[in-house]
């Protein structure tokens, strides 16, 4: 299956038929830090994805000034 | 992994909340949390005009999303840093969210305020980007809330941003941050607006999911100069943290809130005074944006001549 990686956008080939929480694992990716996209919805990690699969991990965090320090 | 409120399929795990929702609930859960934030810290009112600071990214989307969706008077405003495509990008999502809502939105180049954009402004400092750059933001945030009378401005800070704030602060014990890091800041002097922040009670996963379900498109990609920033770290650090054990950002920073700033603001009453050059408010006899401004106008003059 294929996972689509952001910032800079990349994508790996890394074997299906296993749950979210175990790609995650082998990818060595906080859950928390990423969204699980496939097609228009989201994937709990508990979730199994086929082989011929498509999933997004499109990370959550974003940094800089903000501008609302004091 | 079902839902905790209907039982029906989940497509989000909040493991701090040890729940999971479906698209639906998540979404009110969430529209719920941003009630509770204003009401508790009476952020602002139905009769009030808004002033939302947007960057194009998710969570200042998020947050005027939620706010229209409410039936609040909200206006965007976009600073435009000028940071290359980045910043193309960046106001092409605010324009675009902003025209299919009906929405008014108002863009401020910092170039035309500075004398600079951010990159220039990194270049004659010397200082982190960051540092100048969201010196330029709070400051012309205030200036138009003024100018155009708005009492109030909502940025989309959420949970994981003001943890990772809280920890920068207390790492280096600045006490005088400490104080005034707050979800509502009030207006302590006239010519200073509220500041609010009705996302203080979300993480940024769950920021990005709202804006992800509601469809909003965002900007993914991160400002270019946000690499290596110190928030970054913190952040990631704190996810550690909050991975070994769900619920640590969240006790965090409201443990934070609720029992220690208090102490922080009894012993941090700075006088404000108005900038000699401005009229915007300060500590000192010149503000910090006109002393960045000025440093600017000079490296750039001397650079041209």
């Amino acid at each position: 299956m294929k996972v689509v990686l952001r910032n800079p956008r990349r994508e790996v080939e890394v074997a299906g038929g296993r749950r979210v929480r175990d790609i995650l694992r082998e990818l060595n990716i906080v859950p928390e830090t990423v969204l699980v996209i496939r097609g228009d919805t989201l994937l709990t990690a508990d979730q199994v994805v086929g082989d011929d699969d498509v999933i997004e991990l499109r990370p959550v965090m974003s940094g800089g000034s903000g501008g609302g320090a004091p | 992994m079902r839902c905790r409120r209907c039982g029906g399929a989940a497509v989000l795990e909040l493991r701090r909340h040890n729940a999971a929702f479906c698209a639906p609930d998540f979404l009110a859960f969430f529209r719920n949390q941003v009630r509770e934030a204003i009401r508790r810290h009476r952020m602002f009112t139905h009769d009030e005009p808004v002033l939302v600071a947007v960057s194009g990214g998710k969570d200042s989307l998020a947050l005027w999303d939620v706010l229209i969706e409410e039936g609040y008077r909200t206006t965007g405003l976009y600073l435009d840093l000028g940071i290359f495509d980045y910043s193309v990008e960046s106001r092409a999502r605010c324009e675009a969210f902003a025209a299919a809502r009906g929405a008014p939105l108002m863009v401020v180049r910092v170039a035309d305020e500075v004398g600079a954009p951010v990159p220039v402004i990194k270049e004659v400092t010397r200082r982190p980007p960051c540092s100048g750059c969201g010196l330029s933001k709070r400051y012309l945030m205030n200036k138009v809330a003024l100018e155009h009378g708005f009492p109030v401005v909502a940025t989309g800070h959420n949970l994981d941003d003001e943890a990772a704030t809280l920890l920068g602060s207390v790492l280096h014990w600045q006490i005088d941050a400490l104080a005034r890091q707050a979800p509502a800041l009030p207006a302590t002097h006239p010519k200073l607006v509220r500041r609010v922040k009705p996302l203080y009670r979300l993480s940024e996963l769950e920021t990005a999911a709202y804006a992800f379900l509601r469809r909003i498109d965002y900007i993914v990609e991160e400002c270019p100069f946000a690499r290596g920033a110190t928030s970054l770290a913190h952040k990631e650090l704190l996810s550690r943290l909050e991975e070994a054990s769900p619920g640590a950002k969240h006790n965090f920073l409201f443990g934070f809130l609720e029992r220690a700033r208090p102490a922080f603001e009894r012993v941090e009453a700075a006088t404000l005074q108005e900038c000699t050059r401005c009229g915007q408010v300060t500590t000192g006899p010149v503000c910090a944006f006109c002393r960045l401004a000025d440093q600017v106008k000079r490296a750039v003059g001397a650079g041209r001549a």
